[in-house]
């Protein structure tokens, strides 16, 4: 009785692994092959990468992939600046109204960037912003998530060690740098790992506020690139996808027990 | 000295402020303000409209559509998802063979871009040359027009969500399961306590939190994600797949009617704000048993 429950439970964790996993084995498989296996599926069938210089002729795959390394850079420099000053501010340096301004803090957990695209575009299109890489990643640099969770490391930090540093001659700024950012390393990994893959993979925003090949990250690339209108056949399609997350999924099969652990190591829970 | 102390917390905290203001308190503000004014058309300014866009919407049935799209998109997509969720964390960190591969297997489709998924599921969907048809035809079923139906649109789009959401869930549950007290399962199973019931009165009260938090992440989400709508449906057909966000972006960047996507966006944001402020509550009422 035991093991035939074990036994269910383990082919339905399997079952549904390989759900999961069936549209990117998907999409590796009509890549390799000719364009009339998309949906027969032969173990013979002849192999090809024929797709994938298809797709890669057909769209400016690196100039996307630059932008969207460049975009979430961006985002990420600015987001870890901001955050750490606020959330130190916030964590160790009680002020009058602190709790007020919090508040107006948290709110934007709820009320994210996306939702005000049309206020947004506006504000963008009157700094002439439109269709630049500061552009699209702007809206997102002051993030309530990042300083929330910043504001709860530095709580941590024992008060003798900051008391310790400030005797030495250090400044505020000093303490900063020297202890705290040190100690909060698993937070600002983690953050960081959140904040890349968060931004690496948004579209709307990026949608409504690029227009031309010069600042459009590879979601909205890709978008236009699987649209019916583009006239590319499957195969390609499912080429140019992997192309596109091919790097992606690299950096994630390398890292991923870190990035599981540190999931766990800041209490995202 | 106090003084000082004060202005450079303020200091520290100014960049954020201002950021924060530009993008998220100014604009929530201004979108209220707009969300009053009569639509700009043909050069003439917009003037003060009072409450005549909120009755254009109460009587547009496209936006009663959506509202109610969303509410069963969210209906449909957020307990299924913790559920997979749930069970997914208890397999892989149970002594299963394999368990790496499965929990990759698992957490891969929150790794890619909603975008590149939906061009892939696309494929699955198309009526003729479609895999879930082709499974359909094999069992000697009809098969189905995945988007083109208006029956099955909304469902097809909840579908990919939960398979795009779960594995991300995943990853809060098994953190929570690897901090949970070892001894306390070792005391249930020397009483002899079976699995099930060990999962019901032991790990589930302590998720609680967990779930929590998932829940409130996993509602807001069924309110914000629209990025497959625009591989998938585009809203379609006849609006049986649109949600509120896509019916707010169609508004200003489609039919640019700005102050009606205003309106919408007072509504969107209200519901998000409700939403938060009741999650929020039952949290802060159950987290201290932890």
């Amino acid at each position: 009785m035991q093991t035939l429950s074990r036994l269910l439970s383990t082919s339905a964790a399997w079952l549904l692994g390989l759900l999961w996993i069936l549209p990117l084995l998907y999409a590796v498989w009509a890549a390799i092959h000719p364009g009339e296996y998309a949906t027969r599926f032969d173990l013979l069938a002849p192999l090809t990468f024929d797709n994938f210089t298809t797709a890669w002729k057909h769209a400016p795959f690196m100039r996307f992939m630059l932008n969207t390394v460049i975009i979430t850079g961006l985002i990420l420099a600015f987001q870890l600046v901001l955050c750490t000053l606020a959330g130190y501010a916030l964590a160790r340096m009680p002020f009058r109204g602190a709790s007020v301004v919090f508040g107006l803090i948290l709110l934007q957990l709820m009320v994210m960037p996306e939702i005000l695209i049309v206020e947004n575009y506006r504000t963008l299109a009157g700094l002439g912003l439109i269709d630049t890489h500061i552009g699209v990643g702007l809206p997102y640099m002051a993030s309530a998530f990042g300083i929330f969770l910043l504001r709860q490391t530095f709580r941590t930090v024992p008060q003798d060690l900051e008391d310790a540093a400030r005797l030495e001659g250090c400044t505020r700024l000093g303490v900063l740098w020297k202890v705290f950012v040190p100690l909060a390393r698993p937070t600002y990994l983690a953050y960081g790992l959140v904040s890349v893959s968060h931004h690496w993979n948004n579209f709307l925003w990026p949608l409504v506020v690029t227009n031309t090949e010069r600042s459009r990250p590879l979601t909205v690339g890709m978008a236009i690139f699987g649209a019916p209108e583009s006239g590319v056949d499957w195969p390609v399609i499912c080429a140019g996808t992997l192309i596109a997350v091919g790097p992606l999924l690299a950096v994630f099969l390398i890292f991923q027990r870190q990035f599981v652990q540190s999931f766990m190591h800041t209490g995202l829970k | 000295m106090n003084r000082i102390h004060q202005l450079y917390a303020w200091l520290m905290l100014l960049p954020a402020l201002v950021m924060l203001f530009a993008f998220t308190h100014a604009p929530t503000l201004s979108t209220v303000w707009h969300s009053l004014l009569s639509p700009a058309r043909g050069g003439r300014p917009q003037t003060f409209a009072g409450l005549s866009n909120y009755r254009m919407m109460l009587e547009d049935d496209v936006f009663w559509q959506t509202l109610t799209n969303n509410l069963w998109y969210a209906a449909g997509t957020v307990p299924s998802s913790i559920v997979l969720a749930v069970a997914m964390a208890l397999w892989v960190n149970s002594g299963m063979a394999g368990r790496t591969l499965l929990r990759l297997a698992y957490f891969t489709p929150t790794m890619l871009p909603m975008i590149a998924v939906a061009n892939i599921w696309l494929f699955f969907y198309t009526p003729e040359v479609g895999l879930f048809n082709k499974l359909l035809t094999l069992a000697g079923q009809e098969g189905i027009n995945w988007l083109g139906d208006p029956k099955w649109a909304l469902r097809s789009l909840m579908l990919m969500t939960v398979w795009k959401e779960a594995g991300f869930f995943m990853i809060f549950y098994l953190a929570a399961l690897q901090s949970l007290n070892r001894e306390m399962y070792q005391a249930a199973e020397l009483e002899g306590a079976s699995c099930w019931r060990i999962f019901r009165r032991i790990t589930l009260p302590l998720l609680m939190p967990t779930t929590l938090f998932v829940l409130v992440n996993a509602v807001l989400n069924a309110f914000k994600l629209v990025d497959h709508l625009f591989i998938l449906t585009k809203g379609g057909p006849n609006n049986a797949s649109n949600l509120l966000l896509y019916y707010i972006y169609e508004n200003a960047f489609s039919f640019f009617n700005s102050t009606y996507a205003a309106t919408l966006t007072v509504v969107l944001l209200s519901i998000l704000i409700l939403l938060a402020l009741v999650l929020f509550g039952l949290i802060e009422r159950r987290v201290h048993y932890r």
